[in-house]
C-alpha cells in the first residue's frame, strides 16, 4: 500500500542514487534483474545511500540552529511561560533539542529548579527523545513524509497533553528531596558560540551521530532488505493487521526497551509495514522505542520517586497507543 | 588560574579534559585542573549541556568541545580569563552547597 507511494516519490528525489544502486546492482554485481536477490542488493544499496546522505545533512542543520538555541536558552525562556503555551513551546523545543538518556537528569533538575512549572518540564522531556532528527530522517527516508509529518504531528499533541494532563496531578511530593525548585539561577551571562564554533560544533555532533548509528543502520536495513525480498507480502497481516486489537498495546510493550537503537528499528519496522502489520501499530511502536525508554527511566530515578515515573510512562503510553488505534481506524 | 572541567564523566568530559591539559602544556602556563562532576555544583554555572570548560569560575564553553587551539586562544586572552568579580558565580570551595550557605 502505502510503500508504493513512498518508493515513486523517494525515487524522483534521489533518482541518480537509484541509478547508481542499480549499476552496482546490476553491472558490478551481475546480479539478474528481477529476482529476489537482486532486489533485496538493490534496496539494501539505495536505502543505506539515501539514509546516510539525509543524515549527514539534517543533523548538520539542526546542529546549527541548536547552537542559537541551546537548552540553557529554552530553559529561560520556558521559565517566563505559564501553562499551555509553555507546553506548546516545550514540545516544539524539544524537536531540536539532542536527548540521550544521559542528559535527562541535568535537563529535568535545570528545568525544574530554574522555575519551568513540572508539566511543562514533562512536555520537553516526552518530545525531546521522541521527535529527533535521526528518527525523522529515518522515517522520512523509509515512510515518506506523509508518515513522517504525521508521527511529529502526533509526537507534539501527546508531548502537550501528557504534559499537561502530569502538570494537573498532584505529584510534586514525588520528586526527588534535593530538588530546589525554582532556585537555581537562570540569569547567568553564558558565552555565545561564533560562526566558526557553530560549524565545528555541527561537524562534530553529526560525525559523533553517523558513529554511534551507522551499524545499526545498516543492519536494520540489511535485514530490511532481506524481508523485502524474500518474505511475502502481507505476510504479517493476519498476526498484525489493523483488525488485531492488541498488535497497538504490544507493540508499544516491545517498543519500550529497544531505546538505543532506533536508527535500526525504523528501518525494519519499515519492511514489516510492507508486509502487513497495520500503519497505527508502527507508529505507535516507533514512539514506544523513541518517548518510552527504559534506561532514561532508571536514570530519572535520580530525581524522581518510581511512582512519578510510573505516572509518566503510563500518560505517555496511553497516548501513543490511542495514537496507534486512531490511525489503524483512519489510514488504510 | 583555576580551570574546571564541568561534565559527569561521560566521553566528552574526558576529552574536553585531555584538549585542556594539551593546551596548558603547550602554553607552558599555571595552572590546576580540576574536574567537577556533581550535578549541583554544574547547575550553579547554569548549565545544563556538558561538558563545560571554566577558568576562574568564567564559563568559557559549554555542551561542546572545543579544540586545543581554541582553548589555547581562550587561556592566553587576559579578557576572558580574568577573575569573576561579580560574586554571582558560586565558590564552590569544600561545601557542596554551592556558595548558598
Amino acid at each position: 500500500m502505502g510503500a508504493v507511494v513512498v518508493e515513486s516519490a523517494n525515487f524522483y528525489m534521489f533518482y541518480p542514487l537509484q541509478l547508481f544502486a542499480n549499476w552496482l546492482t546490476y553491472a558490478v554485481f551481475n546480479i539478474a534483474p528481477q529476482t529476489l536477490l537482486a532486489s533485496a542488493v538493490n534496496f539494501f544499496i539505495f536505502d543505506t545511500l539515501k539514509i546516510f546522505i539525509l543524515l549527514a545533512i539534517i543533523i548538520f542543520v539542526v546542529s546549527i540552529v541548536r547552537s542559537f538555541l541551546p537548552a540553557e536558552k529554552i530553559r529561560n525562556i520556558l521559565s517566563r511561560k505559564h501553562k499551555f503555551v509553555g507546553n506548546i513551546l516545550a514540545a516544539l523545543l524539544g524537536i531540536i533539542t539532542p536527548f540521550c538518556s544521559c542528559s535527562a537528569v541535568p535537563l529535568f533538575l535545570g528545568f525544574v529548579e530554574a522555575g519551568v512549572p513540572l508539566g511543562v518540564t514533562f512536555s520537553f522531556l516526552v518530545s525531546s527523545p521522541m521527535i529527533n532528527e535521526v528518527a525523522l530522517v529515518l522515517l522520512f527516508g523509509m515512510f515518506g513524509l506523509k508518515i513522517a509529518g504525521i508521527y511529529i504531528i502526533s509526537g507534539l499533541i501527546i508531548s502537550i497533553f501528557s504534559g499537561l494532563i502530569i502538570g494537573k496531578l498532584p505529584v510534586e511530593h514525588l520528586l526527588a528531596d534535593f530538588v530546589r525548585k525554582n532556585q537555581a539561577r537562570n540569569d547567568l551571562v553564558l558565552p555565545i558560540m561564533n560562526w566558526s564554533q557553530r560549524l565545528n560544533y555541527a561537524k562534530d555532533y553529526t560525525w559523533d551521530i553517523i558513529k554511534k548509528v551507522w551499524p545499526y543502520i545498516l543492519l536494520g536495513v540489511g535485514v530490511g532488505a532481506w524481508i523485502h525480498g524474500y518474505v511475502p507480502a502481507d505476510f504479517l497481516v493476519k498476526y498484525a493487521g489493523a483488525g488485531k486489537w492488541y498488535a497497538v498495546p504490544l507493540a508499544v510493550l516491545i517498543g519500550i526497551p529497544l531505546y538505543s537503537n532506533v536508527a535500526g528499528i525504523i528501518p525494519l519496522v519499515s519492511v514489516l509495514t510492507e508486509k502487513g502489520v497495520a500503519i497505527g501499530t508502527t507508529l505507535a511502536f516507533m514512539m514506544a522505542v523513541t518517548a518510552l525508554s527504559l534506561p532514561e527511566f532508571m536514570i530519572l530515578k535520580k530525581v524522581m520517586k518510581t511512582k512519578l515515573i510510573i505516572i509518566f510512562a503510563l500518560v505517555v503510553g496511553m497516548g501513543i497507543i490511542l495514537t496507534g488505534y486512531l490511525f489503524n481506524a483512519i489510514l488504510k | 588560574m583555576i580551570i574546571k572541567i564541568l561534565g559527569s564523566g561521560c566521553p566528552n568530559c574526558k576529552k574536553l579534559e585531555a584538549n585542556t591539559q594539551k593546551a596548558v602544556a603547550e602554553l607552558g602556563v599555571e595552572a590546576i585542573i580540576e574536574k567537577v562532576t556533581d550535578m549541583g555544583l554544574i547547575m550553579d554555572y547554569g548549565i545544563m549541556s556538558t561538558p563545560a570548560l571554566v577558568v576562574n569560575e568564567n564559563v568559557l564553553s559549554y555542551g561542546r568541545i572545543p579544540d586545543v587551539s581554541e582553548i589555547k586562544g581562550m587561556l592566553s586572552n587576559p579578557e576572558i580569563i580574568k577573575p569573576a568579580i561579580n560574586s554571582s558565580t558560586p565558590k564552590t570551595s569544600g561545601c557542596s552547597c554551592g556558595g548558598k550557605c
